[in-house]
């Protein structure tokens, strides 16, 4: 079909997600991508939108524990799933040892990709507690960083390793 | 980006996808991993009206040892075959799971949908190429099994009928004395490889009794490269036999120049993959354990 034909009466679809650990139910038109639920809906703007086409990682959510492209996933698919935002990483006030580590490596500079990348971090650290500089470098491989050269990422993932030790 | 506006359906078994592909007619798509799809759709080079969603069926996602073979069910995603430890008894299917793009797009990424695609860049049909494999494809009127070879048809193009999907992928498990190994060769994580190679090799000692060759990337589909197994089966493999394999490679390979580089480059880059592909593959079929995956620039 041709790409001005808009079909019509689109149906919406009623989906429910749990969000940071709190459930939220949305009627969603089905071309509405994940990033955009989280940042449009849910004003969770902290998930950044890069290249928008499934190269640069910085819109990188967990869903049900796996590092996802939030810009590659339409939101309808996310029903029923569980999103981990970087809004969802500290909690009580406190930092997340990988927040804090990325900041006391300052493994950031402008901080665009960050949350992504502490995201595929988490994903590392939660399968993998004593990751080798291959496998961290491999988990980021995804998450493109235009500011570091990614040598202080790598220290904080490391860092936030040794302080997730017996958590 | 905003795709265009489309329907959403949601299958509940593979069955009802097919029959809602005939039902809603040429411009109904399936959805699988997405992670092709859904940047095409971005960027309105794909425009369905229909999108039936196959992620929420049960039971699509599995990796069984069955009878001699290795059954991956169609929407088994590349990060689990990766982790799989029946599939680690195959280095070359490991090195390509473990390779694909980025640990985002293993995660969601099908192999049912890689090869039911049939992109040129893609990674597991060459590799497949090397192995004996079926595909299953399920319709209306039932289930068939189709060689690979005869599955890909052209460039994003395969035997699949219109109110066809895949339902599960086979791979008969290599013999004894076996070894194989997949080097694609990849500017950044992200990108679809430059140029690929897949050798699968079955050694008696020096000697090569089989050889299997499959090129990526260097043209519409994946190339068997079969002067370059001819020239490795029932020889002594030394730097001759594998420079003649190399050579032949390079001669069986058809790229096009483009932003990932030129054609000439491409062949240089063949005949390389080839070389070391070969010299891995060698050393897996001796037993020996041999790490490897896609090579970034």
């Amino acid at each position: 079909m041709p790409d001005n034909v808009v079909p019509d009466r689109i149906e919406n679809v009623p989906i429910q997600l749990k969000v940071n650990g709190k459930s939220c139910s949305r009627t969603i038109e089905p071309r509405k991508l994940l990033v955009e639920l989280l940042r449009e809906d849910l004003d969770l703007t902290g998930t950044h939108v890069g290249c928008d086409t499934t190269y640069c990682g910085a819109c990188t959510v967990l869903m049900n524990g796996a590092a996802v492209k939030s810009c590659t996933v339409f939101a309808v698919q996310a029903d029923g799933a569980d999103i981990l935002t970087v809004e969802g990483l500290e909690k009580d006030g406190e930092l997340h040892p990988i927040q804090k580590a990325f900041g006391d490596c300052y493994g950031l500079q402008c901080g665009y990709c960050t949350p992504g990348l502490m995201l595929s971090a988490l994903q590392l650290l939660s399968r993998n507690k004593q990751p080798n500089e291959k496998e961290m470098r491999k988990s980021i491989a995804g998450n493109t960083c235009r500011c570091t050269g990614y040598q202080n990422i790598l220290k904080a993932i490391q860092m936030a390793a040794q302080n997730m030790k017996g958590a | 980006m905003y795709p265009r506006a489309f329907h959403y359906h949601r299958a509940g078994s593979l069955k009802e996808a097919a029959a809602m592909l005939v039902q809603l007619g040429d411009d109904a798509k399936l959805l699988a991993g997405g992670q092709s799809l859904i940047p095409l759709m971005k960027l309105r080079f794909a425009n369905p009206a229909h999108l039936v969603d196959l992620n929420f069926v049960s039971g699509t996602s599995y990796i069984r040892e069955d009878n001699g073979a290795i059954r991956l069910g169609s929407l088994t995603r590349h990060a689990e075959i990766e982790a799989s430890a029946a599939v680690a008894r195959i280095p070359i299917l490991h090195d390509c799971a473990a390779g694909i793009a980025d640990v985002q797009v293993r995660n969601r990424g099908t192999i049912g949908g890689s090869l039911a695609e049939a992109d040129p860049s893609g990674d597991w049909a060459t590799v497949l190429f090397t192995l004996s494999t079926e595909v299953r494809c399920l319709g209306g009127t039932g289930e068939r099994a189709v060689p690979l070879s005869d599955f890909i048809k052209d460039a994003y193009t395969t035997a699949l009928a219109h109110d066809e999907l895949v339902s599960e992928v086979a791979v008969k498990i290599p013999p004894k004395g076996s070894g194989g190994a997949y080097l694609a060769f990849k500017r950044s994580a992200p990108v679809y490889p430059t140029a690929s190679a897949a050798v699968q090799l079955t050694m008696d000692r020096d000697v090569c009794q089989d050889a299997a060759i499959a090129l990526g990337c260097v043209g519409l589909v994946p190339i068997r490269a079969k002067d370059a197994e001819t020239a490795l089966r029932g020889q002594t493999l030394s730097e001759k036999t594998i420079a003649r394999a190399m050579a032949a490679a390079r001669a069986a390979s058809d790229p096009q120049s483009d932003m990932r580089g030129s054609a000439d480059y491409k062949r240089a880059l063949v005949e390389a993959l080839v070389k070391r592909a070969i010299q891995i593959a060698v050393r897996r079929a001796h037993g020996e354990q041999v790490e490897v995956s896609h090579i970034y620039a």
